[in-house]
């Protein structure tokens, strides 16, 4: 197992950096993220040349990436096109997408096997109707229609009507936060409920959808007819002979879809005007920084390679048959 | 079990009693089915062809066909209303900020562009770049696939690498470099198209892949070797049908999330420019006056749903119906 989990971790690192010289170029040769400087005819042309070399801007683009890789490779990501050191900024804006993903994940883990497993138990009712209908309904929704909609119809009349604020509609936190950590929780809760179950709400359905599937197939399968014809307590076949066969695709799927998590998490932070990675990121690749970047591929792409270094472990409990070796 | 059409009583017991049993779950339509009625014999169902069965499943299956229909006419409509409304998507009017009335049916905008017209717009231009990201995605994603699969080789292993890639970026984030890019080139849609279709095909190509692996192992497929058929032969004429099921079916939800995608771009400002409009950005700039003018939110956001899910239940049905397991003629 260590020796597969360090092969799939070398094959996802070689990739990645690959990743990043793409992408490199792609957003360097998307312009000069100086042009707004040059534009503006107080700015002393020095000034401005200055900044370029300091940016390296007219270097060629290979030793530009260089430069980047060879500090990377030693955890220093660089400075901003303002000049401000990434790192720090990484590590706030990480810290509050880590907030809202997850949580919304964990949650959708646990509301997807659960609608997944009824609606499949109670196949062909209007329980699993329902569910099945609200599901695609999720399922079409875009991440900022659902966002928008949460912001606008529920949080905003809710709050008028109860006359305070239940539901921060803006920002990851009160500017003007102080006091303990304790003292501090009502008021991130209060900001973090909405992005949550708008990033909940896109990704649960999928997984909704796909348990409910897969729980038909093993309620069908011969060792489920076997377990029951044993006479078995119903509850111990769910539990042991069809929850836990039927979770392994589903294990599958909700590893895959971690990246899109986080792809969601770009559009809910920029609806509820978070300062988060995505959001970060959104305004790295516009004002072509490269370095930002780079930053948010990495960061990102480790929790997704650690996210499934998880599931691929949870995988090897739930099918002893799987070796990975 | 509801799936099957045309079943007599004994039959549906017989198959109960031995390939699907166990299916107390599922409600047995009883012998008085309805729908079994116009052809109830056995025969008219193994006579008929597989493309015929298809279609007869996909058509009696409420959801799918509700489906279907909605979307032919978003499409239709769409088309319609483009030709004929007396409003351009461009026009500007007198009237601004009003809300819904016979002449404006959307309501206008704060310059006093016709909601409708737009809306009606923004539908065509969104299903037009859905089909594009869907025939690019998909003739990509099956060209691989299918020559990963056949050859396996080096194309396979390059192949299974971009999918690494694509598993530990997400796909949003790799669009919004590509995004930026293209739309400081050209505000034509098409390249908008390409780009989100350059993302879109590695999951076809990952079902193709896996498809033809076990495909390439079949009998027939060694059959037609013996025979002298070329491998270019092999893959067209024998293998592609059999994977054509799921190829469609991906196609269709294709479509339904590059709409998602192209709507999520246009949103972040990076998709369709204005003057031209689409759905996801009628929606941005309807978002800051949802709750005062509710009407530059609310239509362009049920359209947008309602086209997204119309086409989602009909890749359902679709996979419903092209499911080999749910088929009683044995594919």
């Amino acid at each position: 197992m260590l020796g597969y989990i360090m092969r799939r971790i070398a094959v996802s690192i070689v990739v990645l950096f690959l990743a990043t010289i793409l992408v490199f170029i792609l957003v360097a040769e998307s312009g000069n993220p100086l042009a707004i400087l040059r534009a503006n005819p107080h700015i002393p042309r020095a000034t401005i040349l200055a900044r370029e070399k300091l940016l390296h801007l007219n270097d060629p683009l290979w030793q530009r990436y260089w430069i980047w890789f060879s500090h990377a490779i030693r955890g220093d990501f660089g400075t901003t096109i303002a000049g401000l050191p990434v790192e720090p900024q990484l590590i706030s804006h990480l810290l509050v997408t880590l907030r809202m993903v997850i949580l919304a994940t964990l949650i959708s883990i646990v509301l997807a096997i659960a609608v997944g497993v009824y609606a499949a138990l109670r196949q062909g009712h209007l329980a699993d109707h329902t569910a099945t209908v609200t599901n695609f309904l999720f399922l079409a929704a875009p991440t900022f229609v659902i966002g928008l909609l949460l912001k606008e119809f529920v949080a905003i009349p809710l709050d008028e009507h109860a006359n305070t604020t239940i539901f921060y509609t803006s920002g990851d936190q009160s500017p003007t936060l102080t006091g303990s950590f304790i003292q501090r929780v009502p008021d991130y809760a209060a900001h973090t409920a909405l992005p949550v179950i708008t990033l909940i709400l896109v990704t649960y359905s999928s997984w909704a959808i796909y348990q409910r599937a897969s729980i038909l197939e093993t309620l069908n399968s011969d060792h489920v007819r076997l377990a029951r014809s044993k006479g078995l307590a119903p509850r111990r076949v769910l539990l042991r002979h069809i929850l836990r066969n039927a979770l392994i695709p589903v294990t599958t799927v909700i590893a895959l879809d971690f990246a899109a998590i986080l792809g969601g998490a770009i559009v809910t932070e920029i609806v509820f005007g978070w300062q988060g990675l995505g959001q970060w990121y959104l305004q790295g690749v516009t004002t072509l920084d490269t370095n930002i970047t780079l930053a948010y591929l990495l960061v990102t792409a480790t929790f997704v390679i650690l996210f499934n270094l998880l599931a691929d472990i949870i995988y090897a409990y739930l099918d002893p048959r799987i070796r990975y070796d | 079990m509801t799936e099957i059409p045309g079943l007599s009583p004994g039959e549906e017991r017989l198959r109960i009693g031995t390939t699907e049993a166990g299916m107390h779950t599922i409600p047995s339509v009883g012998p008085a089915d309805p729908r079994s009625a116009p052809d109830s014999s056995g025969l008219a169902e193994e006579s008929r062809g597989q493309l015929a069965t298809v279609v007869w499943r996909f058509i009696h299956s409420p959801m799918a066909i509700t489906g279907l229909a909605i979307f032919a006419f978003l499409a239709i409509s769409s088309l319609l209303v483009g030709a004929f409304w007396h409003y351009s998507y461009t026009a500007i009017t007198n009237t601004l900020n009003a809300p819904p009335s016979w002449s404006h049916p959307m309501g206008t905008n704060a310059i006093g562009g016709d909601l409708f017209a737009q809306v009606m717009h923004g539908t065509l231009q969104d299903i037009e770049i859905a089909l594009t990201v869907a025939v690019v995605a998909t003739s990509l994603g099956t060209l691989i696939g299918a020559t990963a699969g056949f050859y396996r080789g080096k194309t396979d292993t390059l192949l299974m690498r971009f999918v690494d890639l694509i598993l530990v970026i997400p796909v949003l984030a790799i669009l919004i470099v590509l995004a930026n890019k293209v739309s400081k080139e050209s505000s034509d849609w098409f390249y908008l198209a390409l780009i989100i279709g350059l993302v879109s095909w590695t999951y076809v190509a990952r079902l193709v892949r896996a498809d033809f692996l076990s495909l390439r192992e079949r009998d027939f497929v060694e059959a037609s070797r013996a025979l002298g058929a070329t491998n270019r032969r092999i893959i067209v004429r024998h293998m592609l049908p059999n994977a054509f099921g799921p190829i469609i079916v991906n196609a269709t939800i294709t479509v339904a999330l590059s709409i998602v995608l192209e709507s999520t771009l246009s949103f972040l400002g990076l998709g369709i420019q204005p003057p031209n409009v689409s759905l996801g950005l009628l929606v941005d700039q309807g978002q800051d006056s949802a709750t005062t003018e509710w009407w530059l939110f609310v239509f362009p956001v049920i359209f947008l749903v309602i086209l997204i899910l119309s086409i989602f239940f009909i890749g359902d049905g679709l996979r419903e119906a092209l499911d080999p397991r749910k088929s009683r003629v044995r594919a």
